[in-house]
């Protein structure tokens, strides 16, 4: 009898799928909840054509193209494609994150865990738990194809027919069954989840990059990211299915890689080689903060880097920004807009709240790395030494804040360096540095709150994300949708005064300040009561 | 008839070598211990045995199968119990039981598994993430047991269990070695392996440094005595085969190398012997003077 790789994938496959099966639709539901939310919203804010070619007018704008991508259809501008400019290509990167994970939860930490192990050493075929994760990927893209393609048929917009939608939900399909490829193909150079998904995220983050160069400026460039290939489609407009085709091949190809180097590995084992680490443990790392440092070293660095790239793409973007103003000064005073001067500090301000948002993540990702080693038995070792409570929860506090100023500064220094030599405007490299530090004590709203939530309910300490998502959205849509004060000042990036068009508010400053502060207080207090998980 | 056969087997972590020429072989009904330190090489074996690893030279065959090409054809015979269990923490300990018993794809005889896990006092209700270690292992022993396999692999299969279980384990490879199945043991526990395996192998830096059933290795090594004489026996101590001598309330205490006994036994006669004890070498001795290196090479060739 030959090897048999396929073996009990079906069995395997059925014990995958009712595993992930909750976890996915909360994924899938929301995801295409606010499509159609949206969808709906646009219809109902922008009733006249005027009103909508006046939004077409911003997808003229490099700094949009570089947010969101090429405008296309613009001369008659239509709520099919405004949906298309404005939520598919985030979209498609929160399901290319879902299906990241996704891939990652069900081959590579399984098998670091060492439960693929256990079934290997089972009459299962050397695939079969590679198949079956392969197959919930799929079934999971082609159901949030098939839901978003039909919830937006069924609100019976003019534009937003059934084949634009079907497309539209294959654009998100396609994305995510590219960068579950991509993490399969991680999960065999990588033996770790950590590095797996590391490696996932750099081609995502590439691509994303890649695009917004290409978009707001070398069109060419666009070609090169499957992220810019997708939106090559021109769903509502023109509808070529081609990008899908290209981008699906690619993902086979990728896919086939990765099963065969599944094949010929050692079960554990990665491609990469591993290097050797110290004998002893350096005085660096004697410490609490020295540990705790050298844990997230890889990721900060990553992060700086990612920030500084960042940066560099949307401080590249203000050059085009120029430009584009310069041509249509004479439409922009027709329009009667008040100055070009404010369109431009407007742009920089969304940028700016938008790189708040991202310095948050590594914030963010900092302290949460506490739960992590509390969930995975390992905080309860050091706990076990003569270490405090509070010095514990305080180091991971302080690196958190301390992370946020890094890579704020990292971000906006290569965004105004960048900015400064592309751009004559009269916009000083430090006027930009000090209009992103003023969000530094929003982060820190964040960073206290999650504090609060592991002291509290380390449950729910995951909740955080959520918020974060919600302050995003708020910025990405509020203005689209003009969303009430209110829920808008959920969020607290709302309240920080966009420098240099409003004035430098201390009150505001020293009460966010202080509410994070209170927040994390609340925090320590939590976390010296409750019992350590295990 | 060889269940299990490895010759020669290598691999290469990288520039690290963890195996270097295994030989290995078990028959048919036969219970074979493999002891050996930490990072000897035991766990690599087994997962070569199991076609998780791929050898880097050499090979592995079980019913004379070749252990990486037919992995699902070897796999549907074996039973195999790791000394770390990993389990889904959101799954129960029942639910893990009844997945692994299917995809084994053999009878199940319900009876016996409740019968399993009565005795090893298991309450399969619970989810995974809240058992000890312990409980953990006893999911992998149950799902391992409650069907028949041909061959039964089991790496360090007691560790974290109570004596209590260890009884209960110990059980189980009995009835199974009764109905002609075959075990390999990797054990630190050497009392357990003594009293369950047929043959023994010793594994020290990726290489078998003994091998054979355990009164063949016994002959190879060293009896405990105690011996009280009439007459003080002079030169004992520097007797041919003579090791640790010491005297401990007028009782001549020391080691003699198996081989030099019957010398060594005539010699003291002559002084009148009152009282002589002694005692077979455990495998905790074999193993010791194996592990401790070449360092004391001095015993029986």
């Amino acid at each position: 009898m030959a090897n048999q790789p396929n073996y009990q994938t079906g069995l395997i496959f059925r014990f995958l799928f009712k595993r992930e099966v909750v976890k996915l639709l909360v994924w899938i539901v929301p995801i295409v909840a606010m499509t159609v939310t949206i969808a709906l919203a646009f219809n109902g804010l922008y009733e006249t054509q005027e009103e909508r070619q006046a939004l077409a007018e911003t997808m003229e704008n490099p700094a949009m193209k570089a947010l969101v991508g090429q405008g296309y259809g613009l001369d008659n501008y239509t709520d099919g494609a405004m949906l298309a400019h404005q939520m598919l290509l985030m979209t498609a990167v929160v399901v290319a994150i879902m299906s990241m994970l996704l891939i990652v939860r069900l081959t590579r930490a399984d098998e670091e865990d060492g439960q693929l192990e256990m079934l290997r050493a089972l009459p299962m075929g050397r695939l079969a738990q590679t198949n079956a994760a392969l197959f919930v990927l799929v079934i999971t893209n082609i159901v949030l194809m098939l839901i978003t393609a039909v919830s937006l048929t069924a609100l019976g917009l003019d534009s937003i027919d059934w084949a634009g939608s079907l497309l539209y939900g294959s654009v998100l399909g396609t994305t995510g069954l590219f960068f579950g490829a991509i993490t399969l193909l991680a999960a065999q150079l990588s033996d770790n989840t950590r590095g797996t998904m590391m490696l996932g995220y750099l081609v995502l983050g590439l691509s994303y990059m890649i695009r917004s160069i290409g978009d707001s400026g070398n069109e060419l460039l666009s070609w090169f990211s499957p992220l810019g290939i997708l939106l090559g489609s021109e769903v509502y407009v023109n509808n070529y299915w081609w990008p899908i085709l290209v981008i699906v091949l690619l993902a086979i190809i990728i896919i086939a890689l990765a099963l065969y180097l599944q094949q010929i590995r050692d079960v554990g084992a990665g491609l990469l080689p591993q290097r050797s680490g110290r004998k002893a443990a350096s005085p660096m790392l004697q410490s609490q903060i020295g540990l705790a440092l050298r844990l997230l070293r890889t990721s900060l660095i990553a992060w700086i880097i990612g920030m500084m790239l960042i940066g560099i793409s949307y401080g590249s973007v203000l050059g085009d920004l120029e430009a584009f103003l310069g041509e249509s000064e004479a439409l922009m005073e027709i329009i009667g807009a008040s100055g070009d001067m404010s369109i431009t500090e407007q742009f920089i301000s969304v940028l700016l709240k938008i790189m708040a948002i991202f310095s948050t993540i590594p914030a963010l990702v900092v302290f949460v790395r506490l739960k992590g080693e509390e969930k995975k038995g390992r905080l309860e070792h050091l706990l076990a030494k003569p270490v405090s409570r509070k010095k514990m929860l305080g180091t991971y506090l302080g690196l958190s804040f301390l992370t946020s100023i890094v890579m704020m500064l990292a971000g906006i220094i290569a965004l105004a360096g960048i900015g400064v030599t592309v751009m004559d405007v009269d916009i000083s490299f430090n006027t930009l540095v000090e209009a992103q530090l003023v969000y530094l004590p929003a982060v820190w709203i964040l960073i206290g709150f999650a504090t609060a939530l592991y002291g509290w309910c380390y449950k729910w300490s995951g909740f955080i994300w959520l918020y974060l998502l919600f302050s995003f959205l708020t910025v990405y849509l509020g203005d689209l949708l003009d969303l009430p004060s209110f829920i808008l000042g959920l969020s607290p990036y709302y309240h920080i005064p966009e420098l240099p068009t409003d004035q430098l508010s201390w009150v505001v400053m020293v009460v966010a300040t202080g509410m994070a502060l209170l927040l994390s207080l609340l925090g320590f207090l939590g976390f010296q009561r409750r019992d350590i998980e295990t | 008839m060889k269940v299990l056969e490895v010759k020669q087997l290598t691999k290469t972590f990288g520039k690290v070598q963890a195996l270097d020429g295994v030989d290995l072989a078990v028959n048919k009904g036969e219970v074979y211990g493999f002891i050996g330190p930490n990072g000897a090489g035991k766990s690599t074996t087994i997962r070569i045995l199991l076609g998780l690893l791929k050898p880097t030279s050499g090979f592995a065959r079980l019913f004379g199968k070749d252990a990486w090409e037919d992995a699902v054809a070897i796999h549907k015979r074996i039973a195999y119990v790791p000394g770390d269990v990993n389990l889904w923490p959101n799954l129960t300990g029942g639910e893990v039981i009844d997945l692994f018993l299917k995809m084994r794809g053999v009878r199940v005889d319900q009876s016996r598994k409740a019968r399993l896990m009565e005795q090893f006092d298991f309450d399969p209700t619970k989810k995974c993430r809240t058992y000890s270690k312990g409980n953990r292992q006893k999911v992998a022993l149950i799902a391992a047991f409650a069907a028949d396999a041909d061959l039964y692999i089991l790496d360090e299969p007691t560790s974290g269990l109570d004596p209590l279980m260890e009884r209960v384990f110990q059980q189980c490879v009995y009835e199974a070695k009764k109905k002609g199945s075959s075990v390999l043991l990797s054990s630190h526990i050497l009392s357990e392996v003594e009293r369950l395996c047929d043959r023994v192998a010793i594994i020290r830096q990726g290489e078998i440094i003994e091998s054979g059933s355990l009164a063949s290795l016994r002959h190879l090594t060293r009896i405990q005595l105690t011996i009280a004489t009439k007459e003080v026996v002079p030169d004992l101590d520097s007797q041919p085969g003579v090791h640790d001598f010491k005297i401990e309330n007028q009782h001549y205490v020391f080691q003699v190398d198996a081989d030099q006994l019957d010398e060594m036994v005539r010699y003291v006669s002559q002084y009148g012997v009152v009282n002589l004890e002694s005692a077979p070498p455990t495998l905790e001795d074999l193993f010791m003077r194996h592990y401790q290196g070449s360092t004391s090479g001095g015993g029986g060739q």
